[in-house]
């Protein structure tokens, strides 16, 4: 049977055309597919764009390269910070809600044609936003902290974007209406769509909050309004600036569970407790953008506090309990499949070859080991103010960002382009090299900024040798050390990058057809078994036998807890109370 | 209450066996989860956040 071979169905009165994977058995709705298909090559071509201007910019940090002169540097910052933190992932998050909603609960997407319209907005906003800075009078960072004042059309495009993203948003709340009414699941939605609720509802509010601030910022720019408090600016725009790096993280458990479940049939240790670790960060995870306010004057303690100590721990919490069962549904998994002796074969003999389950592991391992641990740091109050607005904030988010969201995605990409885009992936080899010549290069680049953080050396600095300034500073031979390491491995990550974006586009234009004979294969090595249907229906791994996990979360809790009281000396060093 | 009336709860009723639990209600219902994740951080986050603001003296 051909793959492309499509139904009619007449759902409601609404047509829609189906065709039926051969694989997994789900109906995909055509119109959906066209949109995860479309939102997916956007995104990745914007990836591509901003990592460009991320090598640049790593390249100036090192002061022995220094490539860029300082106002180009600015620019290059403002572009990187645009296209990865909100363009790439923001595109292809929509494709996760349409197939965790279309997809995945086997019905009809809600409104297509108004999907449509979302995304020639995001594409007109991102457009016009990338156009504003590549003018060059626009090279206010992606925070714009007024005053500083950009192009109109860099809000304006931002705004459209918002809104573009917002409608695709209500669409995949409009779709788990229809599949509830039209009955495509039994009892609750499962929990990879229930993951991308989440994102979806963090979603809604981070995005209406920058769209809410940058409307008035974008009338300050055209001369209307005259005045924007500048604290005002922060505390809305970062609900946006960090709510949007929540909705990643929303969206990377849930392709973790998609892709351990795809690939080896993988069911949460429990849905319930899982469910749970979501509605924490429902609950709690947008309240961590106060982290990045915590030296402003005029917030009390108590605020800062509240959201960035008491509330968030029950996000870190919902994340420690998603590292845990993402892990423990991994071995219960492989245990079942037969890999059962000692703590660790079923970690040993894990389709490492897979790039969709390497790219996965790798980013939940290092997610958890460096973005999950510096995130705790950065948020406590008093280890804050040695860091603040140092390099180890990039080195944090590219951690989270960059090791856990990007490199999730681009596991993803490789089911989706068998699944959805029906190519074979090509060039196999180096597509199971990709994901670790990424991971490699991307802690890399964590560390070292984070090192250099830790060291004072201050982030968005084009030349931390003071070369034009009337006051000199030195900073320590090890902080250099650390940048040109940095880049040195923001090198190795642009490989990886390139890779995967040759990868991908390869596969879309030249890759071979899959068939329904070929498609098990053309998902990459895996457990000698059918893929199940674990990822679409409700349900749990049915054991708790699972000593290579629970070893495996002893060794997070020391790191944890050694990291944290090291950063302590730190600052009993720096602060001496007697 | 009496012995009777206790053991007339213990009785499972097609009703009772029906019944889903709170918790399961509300993360079965998006609109409300919706509701709760844009409520919290707006309130706790951004409300909060602008009364303090507004309590900041104006400089002379």
């Amino acid at each position: 049977m051909a793959i492309a071979e499509a139904e009619t169905q007449i759902i409601g009165g609404i047509a829609a055309k189906f065709r039926t994977c051969p694989a997994s058995g789900l109906k995909i709705d055509l119109a959906a597919e066209r949109l995860i298909k479309a939102n997916a090559v956007a995104s990745i071509v914007f990836l591509a764009i901003g990592g460009l201007f991320g090598l640049l910019v790593a390249l100036t940090r090192w002061q022995t390269v220094h490539i860029l002169p300082a106002d180009m540097f600015y620019l290059a910052l403002t572009a990187h910070g645009l296209d990865v933190l909100l363009v790439w992932i923001i595109f292809f998050e929509m494709a996760v809600l349409y197939f965790c909603s279309a997809v995945l609960l086997n019905c009809r997407l809600a409104t297509p044609k108004l999907g449509w319209v979302a995304f020639v907005l995001m594409i007109a906003g991102a457009v016009l936003a990338n156009v504003a800075v590549l003018q060059g009078n626009s090279s206010v960072m992606f925070t714009s902290y007024v005053p500083m004042k950009a192009d109109p059309n860099f809000y304006l495009g931002i705004i459209l974007f918002a809104v573009g993203a917002l409608i695709g948003c209500f669409m995949f709340l409009g779709t788990l209406v229809i599949a509830k009414d039209e009955k495509t699941y039994e009892g609750s939605i499962p929990l990879v769509t229930f993951g991308a609720l989440t994102a979806c509802i963090i979603a809604i509010f981070s995005i209406a909050a920058g769209a809410i601030i940058l409307l008035p910022t974008w009338l300050w720019s055209l001369g209307y309004i005259s005045h924007i408090d500048t604290v005002m600016y922060k505390l809305v725009w970062w609900a946006m600036g960090h709510g949007t790096q929540q909705v990643n993280v929303a969206a990377h458990v849930a392709i973790w569970y998609a892709v351990a479940a795809i690939l080896l049939g993988a069911k949460p240790l429990s849905e319930k407790v899982s469910r749970t670790a979501f509605l924490l960060y429902i609950l709690f995870l947008q309240l961590a953008s106060a982290h990045h306010l915590l030296v402003e004057p005029g917030l009390s303690e108590e605020w800062q506090i509240f959201n960035t100590s008491y509330a968030i721990y029950l996000a870190v919490l919902g994340s420690m309990i998603h590292g845990m069962t993402v892990t423990g549904a991994v071995e219960a998994a492989q245990r079942r499949n037969g890999y059962t002796r000692g703590a660790f074969e079923w970690l040993r003999k894990a389709p490492w070859g897979n790039p969709a389950f390497a790219g996965m592991f790798l980013s939940l391992i290092m997610f958890g080991f460096l973005g999950g641990i510096s995130g705790v740091v950065l948020g406590t109050e008093q280890l804050n103010i040695m860091l603040h607005n140092t390099i180890y904030v990039p080195g944090h988010f590219h951690a989270t960002v960059v090791a856990g969201t990007t490199l999730a995605f681009m596991a993803l990409t490789y089911l989706v382009l068998p699944l959805i885009f029906q190519k074979q992936v090509v060039w196999p080899k180096l597509a199971r090299l990709q994901p670790y010549i990424f991971a490699v290069g991307v802690a890399g680049i964590s560390l070292f900024m984070m090192g250099a953080g830790t060291l004072g050396v201050a982030r968005r600095h084009w030349d931390i040798g003071f070369a034009d300034a009337p006051m000199s500073f030195s900073y320590p031979a090890a902080a250099h050390l650390m940048l040109a390491l940095n880049g040195i491995f923001a090198v190795i990550a642009s490989i990886g990058g390139i890779l995967f974006v040759l990868i991908a586009v390869g596969t879309v234009l030249w890759g071979k057809p899959v068939t329904a004979e070929n498609i098990v294969e053309s998902l990459g090595p895996m457990p000698k078994k059918q893929v199940t249907d674990a990822v679409s229906t409700y349900g749990n791994a049915g054991t708790w036998h699972l000593p290579g996990t629970y070893i495996l979360v002893a060794v997070f809790f020391l790191s944890f807890v050694l990291y944290y009281f090291v950063n302590w000396k730190y600052l009993s060093e720096i602060w001496p109370l007697s | 209450m009496t012995d009777a009336t206790e053991q007339a709860d213990d009785v499972p009723t097609p009703e009772r066996s029906l019944r889903i639990p709170v918790m399961q209600r509300v993360l079965d219902n998006p609109f409300l989860l919706l509701f709760i994740g844009v409520t919290v951080p707006t309130v706790f986050y951004i409300l909060w956040g602008l009364i303090e603001l507004t309590q900041i003296p104006i400089a002379n």
